[in-house]
């Protein structure tokens, strides 16, 4: 018999989905973990900020000191439910908070203050857009508000990992910081595109956090932290088998590869008659495979009961209609109403999400640009100056008003496209709005037609042979002169016009 | 001062201390040095009442009272006059222990919300006061620091949990004092010591700074040796505080008011309920004789006094220590070695579980270990429904039968106690024959609701003071004060003499032998 | 009743992080027995009773999304048996966070 943790042969050669498919169907079922951007965290007043100094943001409460009491954050309540609006929840009318425990130093007072029986919202669903234009539905089963822990460092060893460590140092910053754990009921029958349907979910759930405002949902980051339960089914059974949760899946592409992994990990062990061991595992990015977990002696049992510090939480219908009333547009509707209103084809609209541009190319149209002018702005010009930068196209130095007020130069005829350019590097360079880089380099074009006039006079005697040319009819000699004339005009001359001047000034007919 | 005077300013209650104080016939300083010296004069005897005195800080305080008050500013009624903390309650300037190994020598970086409204209030804190370890006992034999002795009889327990708080007032180290009672920590001390003590209705005082043991129980309440001083206590502590999220945001009874109304003497109309279920078998005679006096009293007083059944209070102490245990296994759960307090056997090659469980071992008492093993093993996932879940159904049925009790009555009596205090060591090695102390305290945890102790005598086969249990329907606390005022005034009126003053004087017996 | 076993005991202990000795065992097997021979009464109630875990009669008490100022680093790290870099430093952790 295979060892439960699988040989290293199966380790090494999982089964691909499809060969895994022919056999089982995937069963499986995604705990998602937002933190929330309040200002402070869930049960104290300590700012909820990534990245400051080690513990310099805890108090008595997050340090769980003895005689210390949560108190709720009246904001992280109104994200969760918020959140649960947006997945189509119900909302539920009294609920609690409960305490989950379990010793670990990461955890001030060695339980968690969590929800139990009582999630705040419950039984929703989201329908997921998959690559081929088709929506698959998660089921929701909860969500729940809950306090995330500290960090630890591990110190000494050869690794700076847990394992071999001679001793940890815990800083308790984003001990307490209020996160919503988003629980799916199991999903079943994506059969081979379990893997693609897991990575779907946690994108479009990404995106509609996102849009809700309540969360930077950055997995870089630990803002947002996805757990992937995958179990496997003999085709057409109806019990579920034995499920693993892999923890530490930290990116849209790692929980696809994570479902793939462990389903044709799985289906090693079973094929090899051996049984899947409930346990946890943990991902690996460097490698795409998942590893056990520390065995554990017993079953955990995390004793919940309901926290004696905090009273039930009561929506009322009026607060929790205003707040749906409130919810923006999900993503994916309004990116299929902008595709229509823009006239793009499913390729452009690809380009514009991939390119980070949607929102700002949105906003530049919101401030009066054409939609076509400012998505050719944003996905060429622009790109190319965030490319060259080394940055995001948001991180850009240049406003989406400040995008449609050069496009507004242009077609009043202020700019040329060139011109427009070089005042976008204005005001890229810090050089202010683009009213002051106009003002500052004076770059306006030359609309005076006597200065214009000089300067063909001048362009044509000092190519009497060019001149010669036009006059007998080969009009299109007068490029060169025009060439001349924007030149002299360092480019802020309308061509154009130039053209009809040199013409005009041999005297030949257009 | 001689000790004489001493001997005078520390027999006054809190109220007539204020009074002289704030009249400036008596500097803060004064009667604040005249405790310290008491205190030093009395646990030279081994009363073991305080586990740490501050006296610099304290002659400090004072002196900054006696300042205002010369400038004639009067922060509130007490302000001016000594009083004890019980050391389950955090404060900046001085150690927390809670009597525990666990915490030795901690101190916090915060104050306990009732020890900053005593320093708002112009108190002056002495010290703070011992206790069983983390307020789990009623008999002060399980502190780590030692057992307290109980002043009428050394060689008995002084109740617990809130002993040392109770002790020091009963022989006046300190007027007034501050307990914590969880199922009759302040009451069941008062009634062994012969003290006033007040568990206020769950919600009413902060439990912000008090180290948890039961949270859904805990609530902090005033000793001292008249109604009035209790009640003056209690209105300074008391009331809303946003810092804990279980606090009522309503005006606190008008305890002192009701007390002063009391203390004339009239009952009339008042519906006074006896509870059948807390009397008879298995208490003691003398408890029962003095409690049975005492609701005569009450009789001639001017109320109506009716019997009443709540036939769900058998099954009181089995819920509370079902409940009280598991919420403690949760809280305790906090005292890990890794942040704060001991750490034990950390060596280098030791893990974090093993040094936790080390410290965890070695840091906390027999009792406190066993209430962690029965709460673990009532909150896990095989005992839940039967035990924990079970214990959560008889609070309701608690609070169905005080309901029903108080359709026909105004405030229930019953003995706080069914016995006084007993042998130090008798109970040690059992448990269960411990738990009884809490017989008739635990319901009013249990339900949220108010409930007083006040002295009613002594038991005439071993001397030792009764208390007489009033309960009040939450937020109704200025009942209890009512009609203990009350009896308190016709009590001292049929003896002669104060019953606070009857207390023996340990160190007079020290000086004399 | 209750039958609680040294290793039953043995078991609560380990899932509170009490290193208890085998002299304790046998004491804290025949108390916690006794005690929840006590205890155990309560399943006598009725079932169909709804449970009461909170007495005070409150709903919806939450605090505002507003900072308040945190304890500075030392007061922080004041009390900690061992402390460095400005952290908290603990023993080797063994297990996975469960």
């Amino acid at each position: 018999m295979t060892s439960p943790g699988g040989s290293s042969a199966v380790e090494a050669a999982p089964y691909t989905v499809e060969e895994v498919c022919e056999r089982f169907d995937p069963v499986m079922g995604l705990e998602v973990h937002v933190e929330l951007n309040t200002a402070t965290k869930m049960f104290c007043g300590c700012r909820n900020e990534f990245g400051a100094e080690p513990n310099t943001h805890v108090c008595p409460v997050c340090l769980g000191l003895p005689g210390s009491l949560p108190r709720v954050n009246a904001r992280a309540v109104e994200s969760a439910v918020t959140i649960g609006l947006a997945l189509n929840c119900s909302v539920r009318e009294r609920s609690g908070f409960a305490r989950k425990n379990y010793f670990y130093p990461d955890m001030p007072k060695n339980f968690q203050i969590s929800q139990y029986e009582d999630p705040i919202v419950f039984d929703g669903y989201l329908d997921v857009p998959l690559d081929d234009g088709s929506t698959w539905r998660v089921e929701i089963e909860r969500a729940h508000m809950e306090e995330d822990t500290g960090k630890s460092l591990h110190m000494g060893g050869a690794t700076g990992r847990i394992h071999g460590a001679d001793y940890s140092l815990l800083d308790y910053n984003r001990a307490g910081v209020p996160l919503i754990e988003i629980v799916s009921k199991p999903i079943t029958g994506a059969g081979v595109r379990a893997p693609e349907v897991a990575r779907a979910y946690v994108s479009a759930l990404r995106d509609v956090v996102k849009g809700l405002g309540v969360s930077d949902v950055r997995m870089d980051q630990g803002s947002m932290r996805c757990d992937a339960n995958v179990s496997l089914m003999p085709k057409g059974a109806t019990t579920f088998g034995t499920r693993t949760e892999t923890k530490n899946v930290n990116s849209l592409r790692s929980v696809e590869r994570a479902v793939r992994y462990e389903m044709g990990r799985q289906a090693g062990v079973l094929l090899a008659d051996g049984t899947v061991r409930q346990e946890t595992r943990h991902f690996d990015e460097q490698s795409g495979t998942t590893s056990p977990g520390r065995a554990k002696e017993t079953l955990a049992d995390y004793r919940y009961f309901p926290e004696p510090d905090l009273v039930p939480i009561e929506p009322s219908s009026d607060w929790v209609e205003r707040l749906r009333a409130g919810l923006p547009e999900r993503p994916w509707e309004r990116r299929a109403r902008i595709r229509s209103d823009w006239g793009l084809s499913d390729e452009e609209m690809r380009d514009l999400v991939n390119a980070d541009a949607l929102d700002l190319v949105a906003a530049t149209v919101e401030a009066g640009a054409p939609s076509e002018s400012a998505r050719s702005w944003w996905v060429s010009y622009l790109a190319q100056q965030a490319n060259t930068q080394g940055v995001a196209l948001p991180e850009l130095a240049i406003t989406p008003e400040q995008v449609a007020r050069v496009i507004a130069l242009v077609s009043e005829g202020t700019l040329t496209n060139k011109l427009a350019r070089q005042v976008v590097d204005g005001v890229l360079a810090g050089e202010g709005s683009p009213d002051d880089v106009v003002a500052g380099r004076g770059l306006a074009v030359v609309s005076d037609d006597s200065a214009l006039t000089a300067a063909v006079d001048e362009a044509l005697a000092a190519q009497p042979a060019v001149a010669e040319k036009i006059r007998a009819g080969k009009t299109k000699a007068a490029g060169a002169i025009v060439g001349a004339v924007m030149k002299a005009t360092r480019g802020q001359a309308d061509a154009a016009r130039v053209n009809e001047l040199v013409l005009e000034r041999v005297g030949a007919t257009s | 001062m001689s000790g004489s005077d001493t001997d005078a300013l520390t027999r006054l209650d809190a109220a007539e201390l204020a009074r002289r104080v704030q009249a400036r016939e008596v500097s803060s300083v004064e009667v604040t040095r005249a405790h310290l010296e008491r205190i030093e004069a009395v646990e030279r005897t081994g009363l073991n009442a305080f586990l740490h005195v501050a006296a610099d800080q304290a002659l400090a305080a004072a002196a900054a009272v006696d300042d205002e008050i010369a400038a004639g500013t009067v922060r509130s009624p007490l302000a001016g006059v000594p009083v004890a903390i019980k050391d389950n309650m955090t404060t900046r300037d001085m150690p927390t222990t809670c009597a525990s190994r666990i915490l030795d020598g901690w101190r916090p970086p915060y104050d306990a919300t009732v020890v900053r409204r005593l320093r708002d209030a112009g108190l002056v804190p002495l010290g703070k006061t011992n206790l069983d370890e983390f307020a789990m006992g009623g008999s002060n034999e399980n502190s780590a620091y030692g057992a307290v002795r109980n002043p009428w009889d050394r060689t008995r327990v002084p109740g617990g949990s809130s002993g040392g708080s109770a002790a020091a007032t009963a022989v006046g180290e300190a007027p007034l004092a501050l307990g914590s009672d969880t199922g009759g920590s302040i009451r069941q001390p008062g009634a062994f010591t012969g003290t006033v003590g007040m568990k206020p209705t769950y919600g009413t005082v902060s439990r912000y700074g008090l180290v948890a043991f039961s949270s859904s129980l805990d609530q902090i309440g005033p000793l001292g040796r008249t109604v009035l001083d209790a009640a003056m206590l209690h209105e300074v502590v008391g009331g809303h505080d946003p810092c804990d999220q279980t606090s009522i945001d309503a005006p606190l009874p008008p305890v002192v008011e009701a007390a002063l109304a009391g203390a004339r003497g009239d009952l009339a109309g008042v519906r006074v309920g006896v509870v059948t279920e807390l009397s008879g078998e298995g208490y003691q005679p003398g408890v029962l004789a003095a409690f049975t006096d005492a609701v005569r009293v009450l009789t001639e007083l001017g109320a109506e006094v009716v019997e009443v059944s709540c036939p769900s209070f058998t099954y009181a102490m089995p819920a509370y220590y079902l409940i009280a245990p598991s919420e403690a296994s949760s809280n305790l759960a906090r005292f890990d070695a890794m942040r704060y307090g001991l750490r034990v056997g950390d060596d280098g090659s030791r893990s974090t579980d093993e040094v936790m469980s080390a410290t965890r071992e070695a840091g906390f008492g027999p009792e406190v270990k066993r209430r962690i093993m029965i709460g673990t093993h009532a909150l896990s996932a095989g005992s839940y429904d039967a035990l924990y879940g079970k214990a959560q159904k008889v609070r309701t049925l608690i609070v169905r039968d005080f309901t029903a009790a108080f359709e026909r009555c105004d405030v229930l009596v019953s003995p706080t106690v069914p016995t006084t205090a007993f042998p130090i060591g008798d109970r040690v090695d059992d448990p269960v024959s411990m738990y009884l102390a809490d017989l008739c305290t635990i319901p009013a945890n249990l339900a949220g609701i108010a409930g007083l102790s006040v002295p009613c005598g002594l038991a005439p086969e071993d001397g030792m003071p009764v208390g007489l249990q009033v309960m009040t329907p939450a937020l109704a606390d200025d009942r209890a004060y009512r009609v203990g005022a009350a009896y308190e005034t016709a009590r001292d009126a049929a003896s002669g003499v104060p019953f606070a003053s009857t207390v023996p004087d340990p160190a007079a017996l020290e000086t004399a032998s | 009743m209750s039958d609680i076993t040294r290793e039953d005991v043995a078991h609560l202990a380990r899932l509170a992080r009490l290193a208890v000795t085998d002299d304790e065992l046998d004491v804290f097997s025949g108390q916690l027995d006794a005690i929840l021979d006590t205890v155990g009464r309560v399943s006598e109630i009725d079932d169909d009773v709804p449970p009461t875990s909170h007495v005070a009669p409150l709903t919806n008490v939450l605090r505002a999304d507003e900072p308040e100022p945190s304890l500075d680093r030392e007061a922080a790290l004041a009390g900690a048996p061992a402390a460095e870099e400005g952290r908290f430093r603990v023993p080797r952790i063994l297990g996975e966070e469960p």
